[in-house]
């Protein structure tokens, strides 16, 4: 060691080839570099400009007295003089309140994912542990065919089809509900649990399978006790994706869920998403007005929303991982 | 072969802006009026070879923002144009735009073919979509609770309902919307208990309400709406920054021509001469 810092560094002299070689690795290197750069600058900047239209929200007067952080979030005084929360931004007296918007968005995310992550981690672990290997390859490259297909077209198919079966078969006045948008929804999100989990639990090394059978588990309990635990944190960010894909997801609950802006718990009325109001109220809205404004600051709150998930998961995975690995790491 | 391939990029970019000017009218707008705009622009490509006419569609509120933006000559409109965006329109170019009624729309309301109900009052409308009136029994009809369909708040036709039958009250919570007439038309259809209104010009496979007025059953007949008998028709506008000249004059010209006119009445709507 000590021998080592007394003497004078000398680079080794390199062969023309080699310097070549070494040459044309900073430059990919390089390029590499200003791709994730350009990715992250691009994202950034999406950020900003969503952000610069919300803020249209708090620098104009007009926009401020119109929507103002009271309105948004507390009931107000509808004519009748009985506080409620609504959500009717083109009225005489515009009504802003969020609360209708979080509670829809609330509903079908949380039956989509009551419906999704059972049916998705349960497939994926069957597909795993428990399929022949012919019916496997089989199932994989079908359902990740599923998790292509366009939201447009399961949402029309919500609408079209699974509307009068719902509704019958759960006795709802309405045909057009929080519980369809919901199952809508599932129908997006199943693929894309089902594939994440099903490469988190086939990454599980073979020698943790092979100890638990020899020392005489079941396959069941070995699937269930030792393959599931060990690929939890897989399994949670295919739960976080699927979360962030239901939240974010616009066509089908525009098209499924009714979009009445009702505040109630039953699944069998109406719900107004977040992400469907952007999209319904866009394409009509005065440029700059406060509604404009206000619909990106729903944005933003969307943004938050999945960004403040996943942190959470991603330091619970941390967490699960710690301990996993006997907290020796 | 790098080069070549980005010759031909370059070029096609450099091409573009010049294809968007070559002597063509761009048509933008309301979602209502898209069928009808791609209609004139055929018949008249047709009559006159060499001229192009795009029509899109998006809102009536993209079609006024592209006319702002001057990314549209013509904007279409199922409403008229709003304060806002007449002040944005005269900030940026100092005119308050020309507005050109080229088509009248009945707006209609739709209840399933196997509803008794024919016909109902402005009065009774204005109850059921405020929520004063929650059951068909109410308005001569079976004992079940209506379920109401209504459209997306930044429609032309919501703002025109809200201000000609509900007298600018808000509608009721429960009203659920839907994104376009398409939309409401299909719900109406499979549910037996709901309401529903959007133009005249899709009503298919519903049944179209009379508007009672004394004793007299008004139905959104071409006649009743053409000559302002219908009481919820509205005009279907085409808005400009100026007075239209060339090529974007020749188009309108033809749109209000008889033969134009013609065009309107085969898509559905009525026409305004």
């Amino acid at each position: 060691m000590e021998q080592g810092l007394s003497q004078p560094l000398v680079a080794p002299s390199l062969s023309p080839a080699a310097r070549r070689r070494q040459l044309r690795e900073k430059v990919i290197a390089g390029l590499i570099t200003l791709m994730a750069f350009t990715g992250i600058a691009a994202l950034i900047l999406i950020i900003i400009f969503v952000a610069k239209e919300a803020l249209g929200l708090f620098l104009d007067a007009e926009a401020r007295h119109e929507a103002s952080l009271s309105k948004m979030f507390l009931a107000q005084d509808v004519p009748a003089g009985r506080p409620a929360f609504r959500w009717q931004p083109v009225s005489k007296v515009p009504k802003v309140s969020m609360i209708p918007l979080f509670v829809g968005t609330l509903k079908t995310t949380v039956v989509s994912m009551m419906v999704a992550v059972p049916l998705g981690v349960f497939g994926a672990l069957f597909a795993a542990e428990f399929a022949p290997r012919r019916l496997r390859e089989l199932l994989k490259p079908v359902i990740e065919l599923l998790a292509g297909i366009p939201s447009v077209v399961l949402g029309f198919f919500a609408l079209m089809v699974m509307s009068t079966v719902v509704k019958d078969v759960f006795h709802f006045d309405r045909p057009l509900n929080a519980m369809l948008a919901g199952l809508g929804l599932a129908l997006a999100i199943v693929p894309v649990i089902f594939t994440v989990s099903e490469d988190a639990l086939t990454a599980v090394p073979r020698s943790y399978r092979e100890a638990s059978l020899a020392l005489g588990a079941t396959p069941w309990e070995t699937a269930w006790k030792v393959v599931l635990p060990a690929a939890a944190p897989g399994i949670l960010a295919a739960c976080v994706l699927g979360f962030g894909r239901a939240i974010g997801e616009t066509m089908i609950v525009l098209m499924a869920s009714g979009n009445a802006d009702v505040i109630s718990w039953s699944l069998g009325d109406s719900a107004r998403s977040l992400s469907a109001t952007i999209a319904a109220e866009m394409g009509e809205v005065v440029v700059g007005s406060p509604h404009y404004s206000l619909l990106f600051f729903i944005g933003v709150q969307l943004f938050l929303f999945t960004f403040v998930l996943n942190m959470l998961a991603s330091s619970w995975t941390r967490r699960v991982v710690r301990k996993l690995t006997g907290g020796a790491a | 072969m790098k080069t070549f391939l980005g010759s031909i990029v370059a070029g096609l970019l450099l091409a573009l802006p010049l294809a968007a000017q070559a002597g063509n009218v761009t048509v933008k707008g309301s979602d209502t009026m898209v069928i009808l705009g791609q209609r004139w622009a055929e018949e008249f490509m047709k009559k006159t070879p060499g001229t192009k006419v795009q029509v899109t569609g998006g809102g009536s509120g993209v079609g006024l923002a592209a006319l702002q933006n001057g990314t549209t000559e013509i904007a279409m409109s199922s409403r008229e144009m709003k304060d806002a965006e007449k002040t944005k329109l005269r900030t940026r170019y100092n005119t308050t735009g020309v507005e050109i009624p080229v088509a009248k729309d009945g707006v209609t309301f739709y209840v399933s073919e196997s509803n008794p109900v024919n016909a109902l009052t402005v009065e009774q409308l204005r109850g059921i979509y405020v929520g004063d009136i929650t059951n068909w029994k109410q308005v001569g009809g079976p004992d079940a609770p209506i379920i109401i369909y209504s459209r997306e708040n930044s429609s032309g036709t919501y703002v025109f309902v809200k201000d000609h039958v509900l007298d600018g009250e808000d509608y009721v919570a429960s009203a659920q919307t839907l994104p376009g007439t398409a939309a409401v038309v299909n719900a109406v259809a499979k549910e037996k208990n709901s309401i529903g209104y959007g133009g005249a010009a899709y009503a298919k496979g519903i049944k179209e309400l009379k508007i009672k007025q004394g004793n007299e059953e008004v139905a959104p007949s071409a006649e009743n709406i053409k000559t302002g008998k219908y009481p919820l028709s509205r005009d279907l506008y085409f808005y400009l920054r100026n007075k239209p000249s060339g090529e974007a004059k020749t188009f309108i010209d033809f749109a209000l021509s008889p033969e134009g006119q013609a065009v309107v009445t085969k898509v559905g709507y009525f026409p305004v001469k």
